[in-house]
């Protein structure tokens, strides 16, 4: 055991933990944004087949049941939204099975906020205030806003939204990742994903905030297709010095579209052998019933803290990691 | 042998990769939040010492490698091999050239190293970090010169070339670090 009985983090993180907190709390507080708090264990769970979901068992005899672990509390501040709260934000735990390294921890922290009336634009506004407000002092230089397809064009030459096997093949070969061709094959969301966290990903953001939006529509299961081009998400991820940092949407409000996706990840899971989760019905009874316009982010506090603080592993910055937890 | 998956990708653990024995130096867990999940690892190849990154999808798996680190006693050269024994067994072993390499240079018969073997046949020899050896050629060192700051180049009786300051002697015995061919001190016999 040795010293593991100890904080894996400063005292000092400890403090600028609690201080980014607070000045979150501060910034939502003043701007009119209701905080809220939803369940961590969940009866349903999402379906995204790239999400491992821990599973828990509730007793309460003779009634014995699974419950989830939320992966995210996406779902169930949906249903407050749908219920006319308003804008709201939450600060809680999520938990994502089998994700351990530097930039991760199976039980992670998240700021979660839903914007009632703003498109993405609007939100990706309020996120650079936000931002500002708490990267004040340490230099970054203005934010940027960059079309998924643009950067993937700018820094490999490929467009994103058309898939070319062979010019894909080339461009890994190319550039030593020729490992990519078998692992991808003729999987055009698998070779995104590859070439995006490899190539594109390390570059975004030296030494600022960098919004990535647009993002192909055959990789947002929660976010609406643009009005005009079906072939791009309405989606916002943020990067800082490489390092991802969150992820919006202007969200979908269709129940029939929502349920339709939910079944459609549902077949990959069940085909793929990954466990089969329980649809979240009250999610999509939710967005029946109607969910106003509105555009949401999430942000990995966790990973913002490494930033912050400049130390190089999630360790450095959680009073216990899953090792010592 | 054992399977293992990236999970349990950790420095120093043994794999077969492309037919070759490797060992793995670095592994990071690479995850878009929608996403593939990925490993990215940076691995050495124990047959030719070349390090390379591969990526892997995340729970895909290696088979191990019969590799062991074996600590051996260097008995002689014989022209084509040469050859080792493990000291509480009295097994031997023979290597040739081509497997020991650099190692030759530091290698004094009777002196211990490290071979490593794959399959139970040689595959690498590392020496030991820390050797002594005798200077068999260097030029003359000014007298009176206690530490030096150029310092001059000095053969030793197992082939290898080190900087030594400029009052180290033919015929002395010193001490080098074989891991960066440096040298350490002077042994006084």
């Amino acid at each position: 055991m040795g010293n593991t009985w100890q904080p894996s983090c400063s005292l000092e993180l400890l403090r600028l933990r609690a201080r980014v907190l607070r000045d979150i709390r501060c910034f939502f507080t003043e701007r009119d944004v209701l905080e809220v708090e939803t369940p961590l264990l969940c009866q349903g769970i999402g379906t995204d087949p790239q999400l491992e979901f821990f599973t828990t068992s509730y007793c309460l005899p003779p009634l014995r049941q699974t419950l989830f672990l939320q992966t995210s509390p996406e779902f169930a501040m949906k249903r407050l939204l749908a219920a006319g709260s308003g804008s709201i934000f939450q600060i809680c735990k999520a938990f994502r099975n089998g994700e351990s390294g530097r930039f991760h921890n199976p039980e992670f922290t998240l700021l979660e906020w839903y914007r009632v009336g703003y498109n993405l634009s609007q939100l990706m506004d309020e996120i650079t205030e936000l931002i500002a407000l708490l990267f004040a002092g340490q230099g970054l230089e203005p934010p940027q806003r960059v079309s998924y397809q643009a950067v993937f064009q700018r820094y490999t030459g490929l467009d994103p939204l058309v898939f070319s096997y062979q010019d894909y093949c080339a461009y890994a070969c190319g550039e030593h990742i020729p490992e990519a061709v078998a692992l991808c094959g003729h999987d055009h969301v698998l070779w995104l994903d590859f070439i995006f966290s490899h190539k594109i990903q390390p570059l975004l953001g030296a030494n600022a905030l960098c919004m990535v939006y647009g993002y192909p529509a055959c990789q947002s299961s929660l976010a609406r297709t643009h009005a005009e081009n079906p072939a791009v998400s309405e989606r916002v991820e943020l990067f800082i010095k490489g390092v991802e940092l969150g992820n919006g949407y202007y969200e979908l409000t269709d129940a029939v579209e929502q349920d339709k996706r939910f079944n459609g990840e549902i077949t990959i899971r069940q085909h793929c052998g990954l466990p089969v989760p329980v649809k979240d019905q009250r999610l999509v009874a939710a967005l029946a019933a109607g969910l106003p316009d509105c555009s949401g982010i999430a942000i990995g506090l966790d990973r913002l803290l490494m930033l912050l603080s400049g130390v190089g592993s999630i360790d450095d910055v959680l009073a216990f990691p899953v090792g010592r937890a | 042998m054992a399977i293992y998956s990236t999970n349990e990708f950790k420095a120093g653990l043994k794999v077969m990769l492309d037919n070759d024995p490797c060992a793995i130096i670095e592994n990071e867990f690479v995850k878009p939040g929608k996403g593939q999940a990925f490993n990215r690892v940076k691995i050495r190849n124990l047959k030719t010492g070349r390090v390379i990154e591969r990526t892997f999808k995340s729970g895909e798996s290696l088979e191990g490698a019969d590799v062991v680190d074996v600590e051996m006693q260097y008995l002689y050269n014989d022209g084509e091999y040469r050859h080792f024994m493990v000291q509480d067994t009295f097994e031997q072993y023979q290597a040739e050239q081509k497997i020991v390499g650099d190692a030759s240079l530091w290698l004094k018969d009777q002196d211990f190293c490290t071979v490593t073997l794959w399959n139970d046949a040689p595959l690498a020899v590392t020496p030991a970090n820390f050797v002594e050896l005798t200077i068999v050629e260097t030029d003359p060192g000014v007298r009176g010169d206690t530490s030096g700051g150029g310092g001059k180049p000095a053969k030793l009786e197992t082939g290898a070339v080190v900087r030594v300051p400029l009052f180290v002697q033919q015929g002395e015995v010193i001490k080098a670090d074989t891991r960066t061919g440096e040298y350490i001190s002077r042994v006084k016999e």
